[in-house]
């Protein structure tokens, strides 16, 4: 690899692990640019937390390679461990004493940290005790204690509640605003539109890359929403003018090649059919319907 | 039978920790049943009780007729469960899985393969017959393990978050197929974190630490949570404006949907104001489900502090 560009944290080049024969991740080559907020988005078993291992040096790659340029790093795995029957205090002093960092420095990093996540007021209650969102908040504290200038995060809202998961981001936002390079992965298709950069990942190849402006923008068709009086409204795919349709909510999405002859064919066959419609617009894709067509030719 | 499931008061407790807390709720027969709320709210307990798999503490409830606390038994016979965690096995192909499910619930021997046949079929899993779960993607198995649930072709379906991190792709496809079912006859509660697959429930109950605080069709609660005008505008940098919006004496409440922000004016009067604010046109929608979980997961909390 050429010398690294001081402005990127990470630079890959045809990164791959295999496991038996399986390439869990593949020839990937990305460049992660200092203060960003990147997002690897995908499916379960697409190769998101092997590659992010991979990132943070915790397995080897087969092939490619790898280089970092920061020297600290704060990795929160899926998983992440806390002790049940410890406070969040005794955690933080734990992982704090196993990053080698002096009592009087845990301390006041803490109290920064946890004055960020809101679990300031909490901290003497045991982990076991503490809710989905609670934890994983401590577990993000944990993880920022050395102070970090790159925090890679492997599902960190994986399973939280909507409300929660907006707070984490908030937070996520905060940080990188002070100047850490959040690298991120998520299955949830709002995330990835708060992401600075995107990376859609499918079967371990990375199919796209781009901030989710770009992304969406490079989309091939038109989307109409479609809201109509109807349980099922499969028939729609049958016309020639239409991509691909599905339910997106309450309402349907249709990807159509040409807008105005799609509305003009949507409009006549549901009154053929005797559907109410209730709206039919032409929107913005979202991240989802680029994903999903992106990913259309997967076997899912 | 006019409800397939109905509960009385019914209450779980944990030591001295209150899971659920005088829940009651009746479900029609073909309806799909939502069941929303934060982490640790109870869900997962109710789904449990109702399955007969955990006997609740106090209150009363029964399903298809049967009552929770005294034929939970002939509950389990009856029902379909899929768990959060879903139990395959990783030894067995595809086809031995559904074969083996059918074994335990006890269908007759020569019906076993037409049913095996129709769950690869519902599933989407034909050509996959001989593989092991071990290799099948995150929305395959997912449907192999609604297959063995259903093979038995239980009236009622509990789904514990079936759709958590499988790809938008195998979700909506799981949806349809819940969907078909439900038009077919099967009653299904569903657990999930998902508001789009929320949307398409018949009926939606939230539930907040252990207690059930609203019940009702989407659309209603849709158009009658939420007082004020909500309104969507896009703006530069939308996350690190939330705080300022939300300072403004006339917003009520402000969040992030995607790339565009959600704002709750005290009233529609308030919409050009807020307009000139910001110098951006915002636009007059219907909340949705997602504003309404929040919305009433933050009245949850004021009560309760």
């Amino acid at each position: 690899m050429d010398k690294m560009n001081i402005n990127n944290i990470i630079e890959t080049e045809s990164l791959t692990k295999v496991f038996g024969g399986l390439a869990a991740v593949n020839e990937v080559t990305l460049k992660i640019d200092r203060g960003d907020i990147f997002g690897l988005v995908g499916p379960d078993g697409a190769g998101k937390t092997t590659l992010l291992r991979m990132l943070c040096g915790l397995i080897t790659p087969s092939r490619g390679r790898i280089s970092r340029n920061s020297d600290s790093f704060g990795y929160m795995p899926q998983k992440f461990s806390l002790y049940g029957d410890l406070t969040i205090a005794e955690n933080i002093n734990f992982f704090g004493a196993l990053y080698k960092i002096d009592s009087k420095t845990i301390r006041r990093r803490a109290d920064e940290i946890l004055e960020i996540t809101g679990l300031a007021g909490f901290k003497s209650r045991f982990a076991d005790d503490l809710s989905g969102g609670m934890k994983q908040k401590l577990a993000l504290t944990c993880a920022l204690l050395a102070k970090p200038a790159l925090l890679v995060l492997d599902e960190p809202t994986y399973g939280v509640d909507p409300e929660s998961r907006k707070e984490f981001w908030k937070i996520l936002y905060q940080l990188n605003k002070e100047g850490v390079t959040i690298v991120v992965s998520t299955p949830y298709m709002d995330e990835a539109e708060l992401c600075k950069t995107v990376a859609l990942i499918s079967r371990g190849i990375i199919m796209s890359t781009g901030d989710p402006g770009s992304l969406k923008k490079s989309f091939p068709y038109g989307i109409l929403e479609l809201k109509a009086d109807a349980r099922d409204l499969d028939f729609i795919n049958d016309l020639p003018e239409v991509v691909d349709g599905d339910f997106y909510g309450d309402k349907y999405h249709v990807a159509v090649y040409e807008v105005e002859q799609a509305k003009a064919a949507i409009i006549n066959l549901l009154a053929e059919k005797k559907v109410a419609i209730h709206h039919l617009r032409h929107i913005p894709p979202s991240m989802e319907d680029v994903f999903v067509a992106v990913t259309k030719e997967e076997v899912v | 039978m006019e409800y397939v499931v109905t509960t009385c008061e019914l209450t779980r407790t944990f030591g001295s920790f209150t899971a659920v807390d005088r829940i009651n709720i009746n479900i029609r027969p073909g309806e799909i049943y939502g069941f929303l709320g934060p982490n640790g709210s109870g869900k997962t307990t109710t789904m449990r009780m109702l399955c007969g798999l955990l006997e609740p503490t106090s209150g009363s409830g029964s399903v298809l007729g049967y009552d929770l606390a005294r034929e939970s038994e002939k509950i389990k016979q009856k029902i379909g469960y899929m768990s959060q965690k879903f139990s395959l096995y990783d030894d067995l192909t595809v086809y031995e899985n559904l074969v083996f499910y059918a074994g335990m619930y006890s269908i007759p021997y020569h019906e076993r393969k037409k049913r095996v046949a129709e769950m690869i079929e519902m599933a989407w899993l034909a050509g996959r017959e001989k593989d092991l779960p071990a290799n099948l993607s995150g929305g395959l198995k997912q449907r192999l393990a609604l297959g063995c649930a259903i093979i038995s072709r239980p009236s009622i379906l509990f789904l514990d978050e079936p759709t958590s991190g499988v790809s938008p792709t195998s979700r909506r496809m799981f949806f349809k197929i819940i969907q078909k079912l439900a038009n077919e006859g099967t009653t299904v509660m569903v657990t999930t974190h998902f508001m789009d697959e929320a949307e398409r429930c018949h009926n939606i109950a939230f539930i907040s630490g252990g207690r059930l605080i609203a019940n009702d069709t989407p659309d209603n609660l849709k158009n009658n949570v939420i007082e004020g005008c909500m309104v969507e505008v896009d703006l530069p940098d939308a996350m690190e404006r939330i705080e300022e919006l939300e300072s403004l004496p006339y917003v009520k409440e402000c969040s992030i949907h995607g790339p565009l922000l959600h704002v709750l004016l005290d009233s529609e009067g308030n919409v050009a104001v807020f307009d000139r604010y910001t110098g951006v046109k915002a636009r007059e929608i219907t909340p949705s489900l997602e504003d309404v979980f929040i919305s009433l997961a933050k009245l949850q909390r004021k009560q309760e502090s």
